[in-house]
């Protein structure tokens, strides 16, 4: 059988001491010869990985074969960068390439820096975070490189066969992709992010043909917040249209949400009625999150909701309305008016 | 009749149709997609990118010229079209593909070289100059056609936007516009010059609804039809994605209710979660 075939890169990772990576790569490698040669794009913001692309470096790993990392950055940090990602477990190589306008995560310079990237290297999978950045920047490069994206897959069963939802996780397809190169993103909250610390992974530095200054960066207004991000955190409380008012969420969702340690949340129907910020909404459209506890606070619980929430190990419902949909999916419902309930529970919790 | 110059803008809207987002749909029972006996509408952020092109020509009445609406799909995209039409766009061009002419559903890249051929041929009449699409399907949840379609074009994109401005006061070619974009975390701020593709945010605008008179003035509009074949793509759009299997996701169990916040707090302990 081709796959107990030792090549010389299996055996330069046996000797380089990858247990995992090769107990991987024999489940995959039963009907194909070559092996996956992987290329991560790591997301990063001042040197600071994107949880979602440290979850798409697992899912690299997963594939078996070689795994080499993207950094991209500005003249005075993409090497910086290059040298902490070079510590990640598992990873062969470190490319890195800098120019002003890589700070900045740009798509119109870094599409065609990938396609390159890919093309000379001979990469099989190349992938990233399904993030803002990710969903920017990769279907542009698949697009050069007239590969179909795989976006947003929550698990791979083989060298070319991933899971996705799709219908806002109403339906989860396997789709087999047939082109050369396969590009795809990748759900932070479906694989654990890798660990830090423990690789010893060379750099090299690939120099951009030219950059193409299509668009500009002006600035960018990002919340500061003390509490834990959304995204990756472990607690979110959540509140939706029967706060009423942006006050309501501030002074019963926000000291509910400190006392858990837990991130704060929202509906699309709070969002849009203004009581809490964009950056907050969970579901189809806004941030997906898979927390340990998500408590849904006078939320009802629509499709597009449930899609960025249903995937949370405990959900807690609180609702007046003991028909809420919400109730179908939380694993402890409380009917109750959330005006009374969550002063009792904040109380309660301090005890 | 508006004077057409050659600085002025023709604005091209692709729209998708799609499932209902309202409708809980349900796994097909060959395990291949999903139910298609249901409502179908056009998809949500797509009425945002009609409604956000109609606005802009309701600011910059001399500048633009055309508000194109296309789609790409069976006889009844029709539908979706006439619905753009209706919200105030001036002409549509449906790309015929009857249903099983391919072998899967129409992919994001094959729709993005559908939309280049696309503007390549209505450029014959008027140039387009801004595309503005929707930033993802609700049914392939894929967020990858205008990203594409800018990559095939070499145009800049602006994806995700909650905000389209245009500081010089003209919407023209090689107008500097500013747009505001929804990233994790907040806001970001990109200035672009057009042409670009941009595609809209749930909070770019609200759409309106098309009333009864300009349902049936939209049946008068302008509508033309193109197969694969006249844009010579019969091949290019093939699918490259195989479907294995559509699966339900894994129910959670879940309904138990708790009776107050004294049962709820300590249930919670009891699993560790508090």
């Amino acid at each position: 059988m081709a796959c107990t075939r030792i090549t010389p890169r299996m055996s330069a990772l046996r000797t380089a001491g990858a247990p995992t990576l090769l107990v991987a790569r024999r489940g995959f490698a039963t009907s194909r010869v070559d092996l996956a040669n992987t290329l991560v794009f790591l997301e990063h913001k001042k040197g600071t990985f994107n949880p979602a692309a440290l979850s798409a470096l697992t899912a690299a790993q997963k594939l078996g074969g070689d795994v080499d990392a993207l950094v991209v950055g500005s003249e005075s940090e993409a090497s910086e960068v290059a040298d902490k990602a070079a510590k990640l477990p598992g990873l062969k190589k470190v490319l890195f390439s800098k120019h002003a306008d890589f700070a900045n995560n740009l798509s119109e310079p870094l599409a065609p820096l990938i396609k390159k990237i890919v093309e000379s290297n001979s990469y099989s999978h190349v992938c990233t975070g399904h993030t803002a950045v990710g969903r920017d920047i990769f279907p542009r490069a698949a697009a050069l490189l007239d590969t179909s994206q795989v976006s947003d897959i929550i698990d791979l069963e083989g060298e070319d066969t991933f899971v996705r939802p799709i219908y806002a996780g109403n339906a989860i397809a396997t789709i087999k992709a047939t082109d050369k190169i396969k590009v795809f993103t990748v759900r932070g909250t479906a694989f654990d992010a890798a660990a830090q610390e423990g690789g010893s992974a060379t750099t090299e530095e690939v120099s951009p043909d030219s950059v193409e200054s299509l668009t500009t960066f002006v600035e960018e207004k990002v919340s500061e917040s003390s509490r834990p991000d959304l995204a990756t955190a472990p607690r979110v409380v959540s509140g939706g249209r029967a706060l009423k008012s942006a006050d309501n969420f501030v002074k019963y969702i926000e000291p509910l949400a400190d006392s858990l340690n837990a991130a704060i949340g929202a509906s699309r129907a709070a969002v849009d009625a203004g009581y809490a910020d964009n950056a907050l909404q969970v579901g189809q459209t806004g941030k997906i999150v898979a927390p340990e506890l998500y408590m849904a606070i006078g939320i009802s619980g629509a499709i597009q909701h449930l899609a960025g929430m249903k995937d949370s190990k405990t959900i807690v419902a609180i609702n007046k309305d003991a028909d809420a949909p919400i109730f179908q999916v939380a694993d402890l419902g409380l009917v109750a008016d959330l005006y009374e309930a969550v002063p009792e529970m904040l109380e309660k919790i301090k005890k | 009749m508006r004077a057409t110059l050659v600085n002025q803008l023709r604005v091209l809207v692709p729209v998708k149709r799609t499932i209902d987002y309202a409708v809980k749909i349900r796994v097909a029972s060959d395990g291949k997609g999903v139910d298609q006996n249901v409502k179908f509408s056009m998809n949500p952020f797509d009425e945002i990118a009609v409604e956000e092109a109609v606005r802009l020509r309701e600011k910059y009445k001399d500048d633009i010229t055309k508000i194109t609406v296309v789609s790409a799909g069976p006889a009844k995209t029709a539908d979706v079209l006439r619905t753009a039409l209706a919200m105030g766009a001036d002409d549509a061009i449906h790309v015929e593909i009857p249903d099983k002419a391919l072998a899967g559903p129409l992919e994001p890249l094959g729709v993005s070289k559908i939309l280049k051929e696309v503007i390549t041929k209505a450029g014959e009449e008027e140039e387009v100059g801004l595309v503005i699409l929707g930033k993802q399907a609700i049914d392939d949840d894929a967020s990858q056609t205008g990203q594409m379609l800018a990559g095939l074009l070499n145009w800049p994109q602006a994806t995700y936007a909650s905000k389209l401005e245009f500081p010089g006061g003209k919407v023209e070619k090689g107008a500097e516009a500013q747009v505001t974009r929804e990233i994790d975390g907040g806001l970001g701020i990109v200035k672009t010059k057009l042409p670009f593709v941009m595609t809209t945010d749930l909070r770019l605008n609200e759409p309106r609804y098309a009333s009864l008179p300009n349902i049936m003035k939209a049946k008068k509009k302008p509508f033309k039809k193109y197969t694969l074949k006249d844009l010579g793509l019969e091949d290019a759009v093939k699918p490259r994605h195989e479907t294995i299997k559509v699966a339900e996701p894994p129910k959670r169990e879940g309904g138990a209710k708790v009776e107050s916040v004294d049962e709820l707090i300590s249930k919670l302990k009891e699993a560790g979660r508090i």
